[in-house]
């Protein structure tokens, strides 16, 4: 009998069913569980609550990242709340003997950068974190999902967690990306296509050739905001890109274990007659660079284009909900935002905060000068990224542009740090949300590339890079 | 080894309170810069804190939650709700602040199960419904709200309309009975440690 064909994220899901009851979420085995300070402290009390111990140990690594400085890392953390929460997270790895990469490790930096660096991130696992933006790591070929502090005591306890299997969605992007088009815009772009729900209830599959052609600090961009569009997560199949940046890293197999380890990996794709619950067919040429206007990742628009009205709204709901988003940003239906006067440019987050990302800002602001007045933090996602910033002398490029060079973190992506931006300033940022209030109470954020970030950062309006690639 | 019991929720009869907006996404329920809390309690206190107050702390009067006729466990919210960051903190301040249940015609996922383990029951109805529910408590903030977990329907006596909506049973037999995941999931240890042995030699597991 011919087997059923089945798509990747069915043959990992699949592949992890410990046990499945009738009308019971499936117990679903994970291979690799990230922590940080922030979302762990309530389920270390869970498992003091019961009496019992962390099942696996040497399946969950824990670093520091949201609710830490970006100066002055080596001196104690001013913020007292802070300062305990960061000493909370060290004690619980002590006492659980859990491996943590905390503030002054060599492998310190943000949870979605070092997995992956590390070479803990590897093709066909499952890895969870509490964390929505742990769906980066689908770049490889894995089941990778956001958790909350209720799940990770699960995992903890168990190594296990309980879950309703997701309906399945391929996004197909083929064709040639145009000048100055990153991976950045393709995710802006689709999200800007189908809403911040336009994925809830379903686990996306990247494809196409547009993707294919991608390297794999790009793919983990897109699948970096696929929780953007309400997705429970993103994934791209393995291929020869993802083995060659594995290999060699801390924690992947080496020798025999490499060669047995990549056979399997190069079964990890889905079947050509797998159906999907949905598919989305996408045109690489009509990818412009994005920009986003409102106050959800949803809302954005190529670069060029003129910001929507009331009277593109489909019903009175949306209206009031667009009202309201302008109201907050300050700014107008009907007007474009090229020439937009920014105060802050973020360079950082999970999204956008690799080398690469740092290689391309480069390339636009090499011998040139940001205006006064203007802020740009540069915020490198782990702290081998900064060391690889120094040695490339990449960091001398952005300290001659009058940019500030800080040490790795969330920093002002989430506005839970020192780094936030003050009420009422305009951010260019290479993050993820542009949420209300998500870099600091009344920041107003636009979310864009790293060079479109790196282009506004020279001009301090919102600009075109494409006039700045000859 | 304890065994957690938590609230068993089997009814909840009350009046809501209406907020409105789409896409409501965790950040807006729980600001990040409060998160630095190491327990789950008092997170209630900033619930929409930059909704309810101004950056001098003075309370916002137009803000839903600021009206002093509405009160009530449960909170009427507009599509998409929940959408954004997966801290549970969320679903923490919703129940911290008296909330029961949350009714919406759409819940991001993670928010949705987050609010299972919680105790704190995500109603789907449909758009329309949501609509008589909003129009119902406009125009009388007294109007009484019964949802009924076993019989799974959500109901506006005075107004003779009912809904039925979908809970999983395995979760629905959760929050009546007040169990908790990790209890089951240690149960299955034996299956687990099985599950390990068996994939001994697999890479995916390396």
């Amino acid at each position: 009998m011919k087997k059923t064909p089945r798509t990747l994220f069915e043959k990992i899901w699949d592949q992890h069913i410990v046990f499945q009851k009738d009308d019971y979420p499936a117990v679903l085995y994970i291979d690799a569980h990230l922590i940080h300070e922030v979302t762990s402290p309530q389920a270390f009390n869970g498992l003091k609550n019961r009496g019992i111990n962390v099942f696996r140990t040497h399946r969950t690594w824990a670093t520091m990242d949201h609710n830490v400085p970006t100066i002055d890392q080596d001196k104690p953390i001013q913020e007292e709340m802070s300062r305990k929460q960061v000493a909370m997270l060290q004690k619980n790895c002590d006492e659980f003997g859990i491996s943590l990469y905390g503030l002054g490790h060599p492998n310190q930096g943000i949870v979605h950068i070092i997995g992956p660096e590390l070479g803990i991130t590897k093709p066909g696992m499952t890895i969870v974190c509490g964390d929505s933006h742990t769906s980066t790591h689908g770049a490889f070929g894995t089941i990778s999902f956001g958790i909350g502090t209720s799940e990770v005591e699960q995992v903890l306890a168990s190594q296990s967690i309980l879950q309703y299997k997701p309906k399945t969605m391929n996004i197909k992007i083929d064709g040639k990306l145009g000048k100055g088009v990153t991976s950045k815009d393709i995710i802006l772009y689709i999200i800007a296509k189908i809403s911040t729900a336009g994925g809830t209830g379903h686990f996306v599959e990247y494809s196409g050739s547009a993707i294919n052609n991608l390297s794999m600090e790009a793919r983990m961009t897109i699948c970096n905001m696929s929780i953007e569009m309400g997705a429970r997560g993103g994934m791209i199949a393995p291929d020869e890109i993802t083995f060659a940046y594995i290999k060699g890293r801390p924690f992947a197999p080496k020798g025999k274990e490499w060669e047995k380890a990549l056979a399997y990996w190069k079964t990890l794709k889905s079947d050509k007659d797998a159906i999907y619950d949905k598919e989305l067919f996408i045109d690489a040429t009509d990818i412009e660079p994005m920009i986003t206007y409102g106050t959800n990742p949803a809302m954005g628009m190529k670069i060029t284009e003129t910001i929507p009205t009331e009277n593109d709204m489909e019903n009175e709901n949306q209206r009031h909900n667009f009202r309201d988003a302008m109201e907050y940003m300050g700014l107008q239906g009907g007007k474009p935002l090229l020439g937009q006067k920014v105060d802050y440019v973020f360079l950082g987050s999970c999204t956008n905060s690799r080398i690469e990302d740092y290689r391309s800002i480069a390339k636009i602001v090499k011998g040139k000068k940001k205006p006064e007045g203007l802020t740009v933090f540069v915020v490198p996602g782990s702290a081998h990224i900064v060391k690889q910033i120094e040695k490339e002398g990449l960091d001398r490029i952005f300290i001659d542009a009058g940019f500030e060079m800080r040490s790795a973190g969330c920093s002002a992506c989430l506005g839970m740090n020192d780094d936030k931006i003050p009420p009422g300033k305009y951010c260019i940022s290479t993050s993820n949300r542009n949420f209300q209030g998500r870099q600091g109470p009344g920041a107003r954020t636009f979310l864009a590339s790293p060079i479109t970030a790196a282009a506004t950062a020279i001009t301090g309006r919102v600009s075109d890079v494409r006039d700045f690639i000859k | 080894m304890k065994i957690m019991q938590k609230q068993k929720l089997t009814k909840i009869i009350s009046t809501a309170i209406p907020l409105r907006m789409e896409n409501v996404d965790t950040d807006q329920i729980i600001p990040a810069r409060f998160l630095k809390a190491t327990t789950r309690e008092g997170f209630g206190l900033n619930i929409f804190r930059d909704w309810r107050y101004d950056p001098d702390g003075n309370p916002k009067p137009h803000f839903v939650l600021n009206h002093p006729q509405y009160a009530g466990e449960i909170l009427l919210a507009g599509h998409n709700f929940g959408c954004g960051s997966s801290r549970e903190h969320a679903a923490w301040a919703l129940s911290d602040y008296g909330f029961k249940a949350v009714v919406s015609s759409f819940f991001a996922d993670i928010f949705k199960n987050n609010a299972l383990n919680n105790s704190l029951l995500p109603v789907q109805v449909t758009p329309d419904f949501l609509q008589l529910l909003f129009a119902a408590v406009h125009e009388n903030h007294k109007t009484k709200i019964v949802i009924d977990v076993d019989k799974q329907t959500i109901s506006v006596p005075s107004k003779k309309i009912s809904e039925a909506f979908d809970i999983n049973p395995y979760k629905k037999i959760c929050i009546m009975n007040g169990y908790d995941d990790v209890d089951y999931l240690l149960s299955l240890k034996p299956e687990i440690e099985e599950f390990e042995k068996k994939r001994k030699n697999d890479y995916s597991l390396s």
